[in-house]
């Protein structure tokens, strides 16, 4: 049997504090995402989603536990992952194009070969014409098409994506939703995606954890078995759909409360 | 000097928000606003030193003695001379000349080590840890006091004034550039690595640009150090240059000659100015308008 793409095994990360103590962002997690599947993270804000992508990436090592990728444990980051991060984290200083050439570069490619390929997924990704373009021109939801054409030009295995469309508007967001699903729809690709947003946990993923309030632990494990492929703004109207978001709200709302009054308590 | 433009669209949101935008006028063409709204600052500017030149002739006239404060009308007379019957040393050109080459030469190797040693210092924590206290310590060196053992070191030539310009102009742009290099957005860093870029790509692709609006805004007042640096060198002891035209001016109790290198000076300085606010305009050219105004400070 092959090993799981990704395998997180009781696995904890600690911060060190200002005043010196430690806190627990994240708790003994275990989960295993394997190849092409994709995974929604759903939990309260700031109980740790983050972190665990840092750990899947191999940006910050875990203080106890392991993770794996591709079968073997991560030092320093994997072959193959490409993340999205929850902040905008293109260079201001290049325009569109240099951005997302940017990997192929690094990684040894030629300049005219990378620019084709970088050219091809701003086009993919609807930017075509905008190629000349800095940062400070494009809206946000450009900049997360960007941002997601700069991850994708890497051909990654295992794609990391926190919470990459929740500053967009509604309608932006649907397409891109949509967009996201058609690009990924047959890659193979792995992905382990953040969100706030319980609709769109549902509407893209195989697979919904739920997490705990801080420390984040995985509370729940659902299969979503809603037919591909999908439309999400058809999808969330059907019955099935209401149907499996009322599953997982149940889940999710007692760890948003308890997230509210841990809130309340430390601003208290 | 380069502000003026720099400033311009600010001062354009300034006028949109006092509500000068809604009326009639505001219809016009803003680019030919833009540019009365410039003719009005230089014929302001303008009108400034008019009127501080006149306040200072008269009140000389009035009441000082002009051999101890001069007056503008001499001062002009005396660059008149300069520049057309040369100096006590020379031709006033040859003054300038080596006065340039001294700051010039003070400035590039003063910037180059600083942004060097200021950028790996900036990305190695353990050695800026170690270093700390030692950088510390001989900044707060005085400065100028080291030209007079500088003159000891390398002589009454230019060596010893470039030496003095380039620990003038070292401090600050290496703190800039130190500053810039920590400050560089983590967010930043890490996509490059998962991208795939390499510590050496990440210094080169991430960390130097992200420094270099930083290093510039050093630069400008860099430049201004380094002709300080080389005048003040001079005037502790040289065979030529700007600041020995002051030194022998104060020798003779000529407070017009002091002035004049004075306003020598000053010149070369609003010029360095012009050419390095037009370098900086290029190189950060990728900056929203209103961030590169606050840079102008
Ligand atoms: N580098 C760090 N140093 C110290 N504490 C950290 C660090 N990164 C995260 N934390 C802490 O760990 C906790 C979890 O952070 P994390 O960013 O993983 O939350 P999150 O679930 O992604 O939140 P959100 O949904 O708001 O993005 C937070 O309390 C945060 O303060
Ligand atoms: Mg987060």
């Amino acid at each position: 049997m092959t090993p799981p793409l990704v395998e997180l095994s009781h696995a904890t990360k600690r911060f060190l504090k200002a005043d010196g103590g430690t806190h627990t962002a994240v708790s003994d997690i275990s989960m295993t995402v394997g190849e092409g599947e994709f995974v929604a993270v759903v939990g309260p804000t700031g109980c740790g989603k983050s972190t665990t992508l840092s750990l899947v990436s191999g940006l910050e090592p875990p203080s106890e536990g392991t993770v794996d990728v591709a079968g073997s444990p991560v030092r320093g980051i994997p072959d193959g992952v490409g993340y999205m991060f929850q902040a905008d984290a293109m260079l201001p200083w290049r325009n569109v194009i240099a951005n997302v050439a940017a990997g192929p570069i690094w990684r040894g490619v030629s300049k005219s070969e990378a620019h084709d390929r970088a050219q091809d997924w701003i086009t993919r990704v609807g930017l075509g014409g905008f190629e000349k373009s800095y940062m400070h021109q494009l809206s946000g939801g450009m900049r997360k098409r960007v941002a997601l054409a700069q991850t994708l030009v890497n051909e990654p295995r295992i794609l990391l994506m926190d919470e990459p469309f929740s500053a967009l508007d509604v309608q932006t967001r649907a397409l891109m939703q949509n967009e996201l699903l058609d690009l990924w729809s047959g890659t193979g690709t792995a992905v382990i995606f953040v969100t706030h947003d319980l609709e769109e946990a549902i509407a893209l993923a195989d697979r919904v954890v739920v997490m705990t309030a801080s420390p984040a632990r995985i509370k729940d494990d659902f299969r979503i078995n809603l037919p591909r492929p999908r439309n999400v703004e058809e999808l969330r109207l059907t019955p099935e759909f209401i149907e499996t978001y009322s599953k997982v709200w149940q889940s999710l709302s007692s760890e948003v409360e308890t997230a509210r009054k841990q809130g309340a308590a430390r601003v208290a | 000097m380069s502000h003026s433009t720099l400033n311009a669209p600010g001062t354009e949101e300034a006028a949109a928000a006092d509500g000068r935008m809604a009326t009639p006028l505001a219809k016009k063409d803003p680019r030919a606003q833009l540019r009365k709204h410039k003719t009005l600052v230089y014929t302001l500017r303008i009108a400034l030193l008019v009127a501080v030149l006149a306040f200072w002739e008269i009140s000389v006239n009035l009441w000082f003695d002009p051999f101890f404060y001069s007056k503008p009308s001499l001062i002009w007379d005396k660059l008149v001379t300069w520049f057309t019957d040369g100096t006590a040393q020379g031709s006033i050109w040859e003054q300038i000349a080596v006065t340039l080459q001294e700051a010039v030469y003070g400035f590039v190797i003063g910037s180059v080590a600083g942004v060097v040693l200021g950028i790996l210092l900036g990305r190695a924590r353990l050695l800026s840890e170690v270093l700390a206290p030692f950088i510390q310590a001989a900044n707060a060196v005085p400065r100028i006091v080291l030209s007079a053992i500088f003159i000891i070191w390398f002589g009454l030539g230019m060596e010893s004034k470039i030496a003095t310009a380039t620990v003038l102009v070292f401090f600050p742009v290496f703190f800039n550039a130190f500053q810039g290099a920590r400050e560089v957005d983590r967010n930043l860093v890490n996509n490059a690595r998962i991208l795939g870029a390499s510590r050496f790509q990440v210094l080169r692709s991430i960390v130097v640009p992200s420094a270099t609006s930083w290093i510039l805004a050093s630069l400008h007042t860099a430049f201004g150090f380094a002709l300080i640096g080389a005048i003040v060198g001079e005037f502790a002891g040289s065979t030529k240059g700007v600041g020995l035209l002051i030194s022998t001016g104060l020798a003779a109790f000529d407070s017009a000659a002091i002035y004049a290198g004075m306003v020598i000076s000053t010149v070369l300085a609003l010029i360095a100015e012009l050419v390095l606010g037009y370098v900086e305009r290029r190189l950060l050219k990728w900056r929203p308008p209103s961030q590169s105004e606050t840079v102008a400070v």
